[in-house]
């Protein structure tokens, strides 16, 4: 698609900045389709309907309606509060997410930057969000936010251990980073996915990797930073109006990223289940959104079963559970490829 | 130039923190879990003292909701004219309030209510119970993070509160039972719809179950958390599920019965310890809903044995109750509500005092949730289920 | 050891039955319906918004007095034997005016005791439940019909009907007077008490012993005989009531 793009318009700047463009392209629209999906997801779950009313079918622009009521919102600063860190917090948690979409391939076609490292590049730019909720816990001079904010921090710390070891067990199988290399990997029919190679080891590697991705995104049963019932709502609390639909943004991007993630490591990415057919550019794309859009379902749907771990009893599943499984998979997996060759 | 944090905390800390006896240490923080908060069931300030995660100690404020209940009752001019504010206490078991005052006025005056009007008085009072639980079960899940089965709670509530409607005409605080009676007889088909219900209610019991409470991660927030000895839960003056959760097998429908509680057959569900210690915050829940089911029970076991007869019979026209003091107590969802009635030979009485079974289980909460984290802090308060309305009165 | 590994499987599963439920429930219709675009009709019996039909409101002050909240306020003119008010629907003999018949339904805590002792069944509670408004004024509701010319006409009337019979009244006592002596003057109009003298209490017993059979209700006595003249009640009341003022006059 760039050598196609710059064929058109002859200028390599332009072309670079289109295509760091069209994953923001994605995301804000994917981003108020998945708040909407969420809102109904969990009404159905709960036997109610959820919005019905904004836009007539099934409410389908109230999150355009409340995109709207939040970008015509005062902007409010506590008094006490460190200001430039106020506002800077969410612009650096957007961008930990936002960044993280240049190295995933949405296509044969399409991938922001194909780079040789893209998965590392990804787990540890997607860490920057940290960042962002430590400014943002700190500089709302507020205890509640205080604690929600330490209590990320720990989480996802500990959680990059766990999500880069079953990570790193695909990637021994492929032998690169590179994620549009990762994908070729698995052309072909479904048992070629990587979900169902090296069974049952990479199984268990796919499972690890939802799990600990789940708190790295601050999910349901990992949800502590924002754990409604007894931070009111964690690290963000103390935002409003345009800050907190950044805030909310990042959180929803970021849900996509890791499930494009696991869409592409372990279940083939663009690849089409069936082959040969229905693959091509334009299905790739589809394939690719549907595998990650039932990741993210998946994800909604265990948000609204489960309930909420206590912030030592989360440290004590991703330090004594994820990560010797973790490490027990990547030996196994690692012996196995030494074997196979 | 900004202050920065802890410059701002060093110059506020008080000298000496009231309640918690002495300044604070320097790792030490005062978090208010203020009266706007989405965890404390109602308006109570709770003051923790912690180090990091962990709880040094609960300071409980209360007061927020006080609305003069025992003030009110000596103004009224007559006894009947005090039900509709002793519904507001508990306003979620609005039932059980007030059958404690119409037995302890009827003892007052000496009077004894016809069959039919016990029945009913039992069969409403089991149904609030129900409901009373299923919305301590639903917010406690909601507490521990599951969003769902508050819902599902709610769900099944509103068919209680349905039948209430039909009943009296209100849903929440009904003005139902009356001195020596009921307001209005039960409609026709009554019995139908509370055997419908009960029928529609055991299975959703199962399905709360599997939901919720052997969900490995919800036993994890509960087991071992604010374990309660039995000897200090007899002590405090601990009462219904809380002290029952602790193993002391105690209600006061069977130990000391009121009304015709005495014709039913029945269990009293006891905390056994099956996940955790003996008193801890899964006992205390699973004793609820044991209960449901154990209100299901007692509920079609009187819609079958419901006699015929005239509920505003024994209504007497003027309560005028000799100069004499009685004190009755019956258990409600909370425990053992107590109502202490001093008559003076006028129309209205001279002091009711209310001993609130959620005020004396409050009290519980510095002692078993110290050295517990914030986190406890909140499952410990769920499982104790206080409604601010009647620990504030 | 063992224990951990159980703990990692019953996590695992337990997990998986509860997303089971959720899932059956994606797919139960919803128990909620579109309101305001569909309403549930309410139970008859229930309790809402009051209503007076002043045309049956023979100004007892029944509902006033039983009132927990004081909500309704109600003041009446005696009206003089020369007008007919008419009847009530059921039939008594109306003989107040009721120029003042407010009700603040934002005091009102839809107890229903008003609904009761009301000899006329006037006083009914509707289930209208969506009357909120945007001035608190607003909220009060008055049921009087009576303009302010009828108002002051009737009470025009009544004094000049009081100062008359009281003149005659005088005549009629002079002339006895003179007839035979010591009769009695007729007492003066009672006023009504308002809360009764207490009597002294006698010294609180000991902490009354806790009974752990039952409690032992008594067999009723016959129940305390009415007392205090009112108006005929329909037998629906059952509620006790304090005297009634015999004679009410026009509150200030």
């Amino acid at each position: 698609m760039k050598e196609f793009l710059i064929s058109i318009l002859q200028n390599e700047i332009l072309v670079y900045c289109l295509m760091a463009i069209l994953p923001l392209v994605w995301i804000v629209p994917f981003a108020l389709f998945a708040v909407w999906l969420e809102r109904k997801v969990s009404a159905h779950m709960q036997d109610r309907l959820g919005p019905m009313r904004t836009g007539g079918w099934h409410g389908w622009s109230q999150t355009i309606a409340d995109i709207l009521k939040l970008i015509q919102k005062e902007d409010i600063v506590p008094a006490k509060a460190d200001s430039r860190m106020f506002t800077l917090a969410p612009f650096v948690a957007f961008t930990g997410s936002y960044a993280a979409f240049a190295a995933i391939p949405f296509s044969a076609a399409y991938v922001g930057s194909e780079i040789n490292i893209g998965l590392f590049y990804v787990i540890s730019i997607s860490s920057l969000v940290v960042v962002g909720l430590l400014m943002a816990g700190w500089a709302s001079n507020n205890k509640w936010s205080l604690l929600g904010a330490m209590r990320s921090a720990a989480q996802i710390v500990s959680y990059e251990v766990p999500v880069s070891l079953a990570l790193l067990a695909a990637v021994m199988v492929t032998g690169s980073f590179d994620l549009q290399e990762i994908n070729r990997a698995q052309a072909g029919p479904v048992w070629n996915w990587f979900v169902f190679q090296k069974f049952p080891f990479l199984l268990i590697a796919a499972i690890i990797y939802f799990i600990a991705s789940l708190a790295e995104v601050n999910r349901t049963p990992f949800d502590i930073p924002e754990a409604e019932s007894e931070l009111v709502a964690g690290y963000h609390t103390e935002y409003g109006g345009m800050k907190f639909a950044l805030f909310f943004l990042s959180e929803y991007a970021n849900m996509f990223a890791v499930s494009a993630i696991a869409a592409t490591v372990f279940l083939g990415g663009w690849n089409s289940p069936f082959g040969g057919f229905l693959s091509g550019p334009w299905w790739g794309f589809f394939w690719f959104i549907a595998k990650g859009m039932t990741f993210v379902f998946v994800q909604m749907w265990l948000r609204w079963t489960l309930p909420r771990l206590r912030v030592d009893q989360l440290m004590y599943v991703g330090w004594k559970v994820l990560i010797p499984f973790s490490f027990a998979v990547v030996i196994c997996v690692g012996f196995w490829v030494m074997l196979a060759h | 130039m900004e202050e920065t944090l802890t410059q701002t905390a060093a110059a506020e800390r008080p000298a000496t923190i009231p309640g918690l006896g002495r300044p604070l240490k320097e790792h030490e923080m005062v978090i208010s879990m203020g009266p706007q908060h989405p965890s404390t069931h109602g308006v109570l300030r709770l003051e923790l003292v912690v180090d990091g995660e962990v709880v040094i100690d609960v300071i409980p404020h209360i007061g927020y909701l006080h609305r003069c209940f025992e003030k009110h009752a000596e103004n009224m001019t007559n006894y009947q004219q005090v039900i509709p504010y002793c519904d507001r206490m508990d306003y979620v078991a609005a039932m059980n309030n007030d059958l404690g005052y119409a037995i302890a006025c009827e003892k007052l005056l000496k009077i004894k209510v016809p069959e039919r009007v016990e029945y009913i008085r039992v069969i409403m009072a089991e149904l609030q119970r129900i409901a009373s639980h299923l919305i301590a079960v639903g917010t406690y899940g909601m507490d521990i993070g599951a969003f769902t089965p508050f819902l599902y709670c709610f769900r099944d509530r509103e068919r209680i509160l349905d039948i209430f409607e039909q009943t009296c005409g209100a849903r929440l605080l009904y003005n139902y039972i009356w001195i020596g009676g009921l307001s209005h007889d039960v409609p026709e088909n009554f019995a139908e719809k509370v055997r419908d219900f009960c029928a529609y209610f055991r299975p959703n019991i199962n399905e709360l179950n599997d939901l919720l409470s052997y969900n490995k991660i919800f036993i994890k927030r509960t087991a071992n958390v604010g374990v309660l000895p039995p000897e200090v839960a007899i002590n405090c003056g601990a009462s219904g599920p809380v002290l029952r959760g602790s193993g002391v097998k105690w209600d006061l429908r069977k130990n000391d019965p009121y009304s015709v509680y005495d014709r039913f057959e029945w269990e009293i569900p006891v905390g056994t310890g099956t996940m955790g210690a003996v008193g801890d915050c899964w006992d205390r829940y699973m004793v609820r809903v044991h209960e449901m089911e154990q209100s299901v029970n007692i509920i079609e076991q009187a819609v079958e044995k419901i006699p015929p007869g005239d509920v505003q019979s024994a209504i007497p026209k003027r309560i005028r109750p000799e100069t004499s003091e009685v004190y009755v107590r019956t258990e409600t969802p909370k425990g053992e509500l107590g109502y202490y009635i001093i008559a003076d030979g006028s129309a209205s009485p001279f002091r009711v005092k209310v001993r609130p079974p959620c005020f004396v289980n409050l009290s519980l909460l510095p002692t078993i949730s110290r050295g517990a984290m914030i986190a406890d802090v909140v499952a410990v308060l769920g499982s104790i289920d206080i409604v601010l309305g009647e620990v504030d009165r | 050891m063992g224990r951990y590994f159980k703990d990692i499987w019953e996590g695992l599963y337990t997990v998986l039955v509860g997303m089971r439920v959720t899932w059956r429930h994606l797919f139960t219709p919803a128990v909620t319906i579109q309101y305001p675009d569909v309403k549930l009709k309410l139970p008859e019996r229930a309790r809402n918004r009051l209503y007076v039909n002043m045309d049956d409101c023979i100004g007892c002050d029944q509902c006033s007095m039983v009132c927990p909240v004081d909500c309704i306020t109600i003041e009446t003119i005696k009206s003089t034997p020369d007008v007919d008010l008419g009847l009530t629907s059921v039939g008594t003999k109306k003989r107040l005016y009721v120029p003042r018949f407010d009700i603040d339904i934002a005091k009102c805590c839809y107890c229903g005791l008003c609904v009761y002792p009301c000899p006329t069944e006037c006083i009914k509670m509707t289930d209208v439940y969506e009357f909120s408004e945007y001035e608190r004024q607003n909220l009060i509701y008055s049921f009087s019909v009576m303009g302010q010319a009828e108002i002051d006409q009737a009470k025009t009337k009544l004094a000049a009907f009081e100062k008359a019979e009281a003149a005659r009244k005088a005549a009629a006592a002079a002339a006895k007077a003179a007839a035979s002596p010591a009769a009695p003057a007729k007492p003066a109009t009672p006023v009504p008490s308002g809360t009764p003298a207490r009597k002294p209490l006698p010294p609180l017993s000991s902490r009354p012993a806790p009974t752990t059979s039952g409690p032992a209700l008594v067999k009723p006595e016959a129940p305390p005989a009415t007392s205090g003249p009112g108006p005929a009640t329909q037998g629906q009341s059952s509620l006790p009531r304090e005297e009634p003022s015999p004679d009410p006059e026009t509150k200030p």
